[in-house]
């Protein structure tokens, strides 16, 4: 009797939170719901007295006029090679040097573990003058090198995948080895299959953090036309008189897709990367 | 470990005596492997970071000639208003979202433990303005924001009054950008503190509320000790990240109104790339730099008192 209450009673507090909980994550969601619905409005019915999610029409056209709006197809380009060809580069040279920090011995390996890890404090805010001054002498000023390699060199990644080669066995690469194998070859046939989950977290926060990157486009890109980035895209319109909120918001959405696409892809893969470094994407 | 232990063995047996070759052959193609991640730390930035700090002892225009002035960029750093102001508002975003965040997203992961149907969807739902950009995420509150937008027309409409100027008013708006700032940011920490509750094994919660333990108890003396670790790294991370906030004032206030949201990254922009006072911009950089690796050593030492790895 008594524990029938009871189950009564958790049954109904569990419903009550969950209701609360959809209640709190719709509160969450309500800035983006409102901003697809504005991606889908008339022009002149993006502001009106009263809040209404749906205008007198569904405009997919936004989405297509947007491009037309300003040079975005561009900026989706520019941001997509800046994306790709610098994760590459990171992945590249994260893991090979994180090979030679977990499997390699050489002299002063553990001093040169730690300078790595120290250049993590740096902050990127602290680098960028310097940097400009580096980019003004390689004659990179509004390049894609400038926006691609200062930043394809972080101590993360080496870190991230070199915590994952350490729990790899290493009798797996011994045989191969007595089999005649060199490094490389230990490398690339043994390692690197193995650790395809750690590299698909490092390749998703890589093009995460390129593809969101802000302060240093802004910076280094002259010719926005040319080689501005979707953020710089998006930003150019901040104050202007007359802003297209529908087109605006269209862009937006669009620059938000391709990494909510990611995150829901692989987020098995990215709880456990969390875990296994205890380290985010910068 | 073991494997570790394995090839220290003992001298004299054969193991050990072909180390050393091994260790010779090794070093040579270690250097090969380093090599790319070697040279671009070093170029881009291990230099540029020795270099910030001579750029800041300089009068360094964009173009133009350069003069020696020793530490006058940061004398003139601690006499400038606008500087103080800067670091009194990052200050003042810092104590604000920190707390905030870590508050909001630890609180929803406890909320959302094991029992939750579709925690996976909520855990996908808070990440999702974590990973996509911050313009624009920033750009949808603009919108919200905007004269006649969510906000407003909701206010009209159920108070028949307008919303307060919520990023024109000097009351006003910083609070808003930490509000922003929070609803984008805490699905990260949220992510880590849920990763870290589900490490906590329930057979330890159950004896403990068999032995009549009520919930706030069984958190305080079985979940708290077990998290402290993850809660120790947001923190750290979080004070770090927060203190380089730089987007969302940037493109919601423009550091306004007057300069009441103008933050340390934004004057380290604004020195440089508006007065394209370089030298000013790098020893503004270097105090960011200093007050993070202030923060990285006050936590390294205060874990030693309160967090518990060995439970």
């Amino acid at each position: 009797m008594t524990s029938d209450t009871n189950s009564t009673a958790r049954k109904v507090r569990g419903g009550v939170s969950h209701t609360l909980l959809v209640i709190v994550a719709l509160i969450f969601m309500a800035p983006l719901i409102y901003a697809i619905a504005t991606s889908l409005k008339p022009a002149d019915e993006v502001f009106t007295p009263t809040p209404d999610l749906i205008g007198s029409e569904v405009r997919w056209r936004n989405y297509v006029d947007a491009f037309q709006f300003a040079p975005f197809g561009r900026y989706f380009l520019n941001s997509l090679f800046v994306a790709v060809v610098g994760t590459v580069v990171v992945v590249v040279a994260s893991s090979l040097s994180a090979y030679a920090f977990a499997r390699l011995r050489f002299r002063g390996r553990e001093q040169l573990f730690v300078l790595f890890l120290g250049t993590l404090m740096v902050p990127q805010e602290v680098l960028i003058v310097p940097m400009y001054w580096l980019m003004q002498s390689l004659g990179w000023v509004d390049s894609y090198w400038a926006l691609i390699f200062p930043w394809a060199f972080t101590a993360f990644g080496t870190f991230l995948l070199r915590q994952f080669f350490l729990t790899v066995p290493e009798e797996l690469e011994e045989a191969a080895r007595v089999d005649g194998c060199g490094p490389f070859g230990a490398f690339l046939r043994i390692m690197l299959p193995l650790a395809r989950p750690a590299i698909a977290v490092l390749t998703v926060f890589t093009f995460i953090a390129f593809w969101g990157s802000f302060l240093w486009p802004l910076i280094i890109t002259n010719s926005v036309d040319q080689k501005g980035t979707v953020p710089l895209g998006l930003a150019q319109f901040v104050g202007q008189q007359g802003t297209q909120w529908n087109l605006m918001m269209a862009a937006s959405i669009l620059a938000m897709l391709p990494t909510v696409l990611l995150v829901i892809l692989l987020q098995k893969h990215l709880v456990r990367g969390l875990l296994v470094t205890g380290l985010g994407g910068r | 470990m073991a494997t570790a232990t394995s090839t220290e063995a003992p001298p004299g047996t054969a193991r050990a005596e072909r180390r050393p070759r091994r260790l010779r052959r090794d070093g040579r193609y270690a250097w090969i492997f380093l090599g790319p991640s070697l040279a671009g730390l070093a170029l881009f930035t291990l230099f540029p970071t020795a270099m910030a700090l001579g750029i800041s002892l300089f009068d360094w225009p964009v173009f133009g000639e350069r003069t020696f002035l020793g530490i006058d960029n940061f004398t003139h750093l601690l006499n400038d208003p606008i500087f103080r102001k800067v670091i009194f508002n990052t200050t003042l975003f810092v104590v604000l979202y920190v707390p905030l965040n870590l508050i909001v997203s630890l609180g929803l992961a406890v909320w959302l433990g094991p029992q939750i149907w579709g925690r996976q969807a909520f855990r996908v739902l808070f990440f999702i303005p974590v990973m996509t950009p911050m313009v624009a995420n920033v750009m949808v509150w603009r919108l919200l924001l905007q004269p006649g937008g969510l906000f407003d027309s909701g206010s009209q409409s159920l108070f028949g009054a307008d919303a307060p100027n919520f990023l024109g008013s000097t009351s006003w708006a910083m609070p808003t950008i930490v509000a922003i700032s929070v609803w984008q940011g805490f699905g990260y920490n949220f992510l880590v503190f849920s990763a870290a509750l589900d490490q906590v094994p329930q057979s330890q919660l159950d004896s403990a509320s068999i032995d009549g333990a009520n919930p706030l108890q069984r958190f305080r003396y079985i979940t708290w000790p077990m998290i402290t670790p993850s809660i120790f790294f947001a923190t750290t991370l979080t004070l770090i990240t927060s203190f380089q906030v730089f987007a969302q004032p940037f493109i919601l206030t423009g550091g306004g109104p007057g300069v009441s949201t103008q933050t340390l990254v934004m004057y380290v922009y604004n020195q440089g790339w508006q007065f394209l006072n370089m030298g000013l911009a790098a020893a503004a950089g270097w105090v960011l730099f200093v007050i993070i690796m202030g923060i990285t050593a006050i936590q390294f030492i205060g874990q030693k008192r309160w967090v518990h790895y060995d439970v």
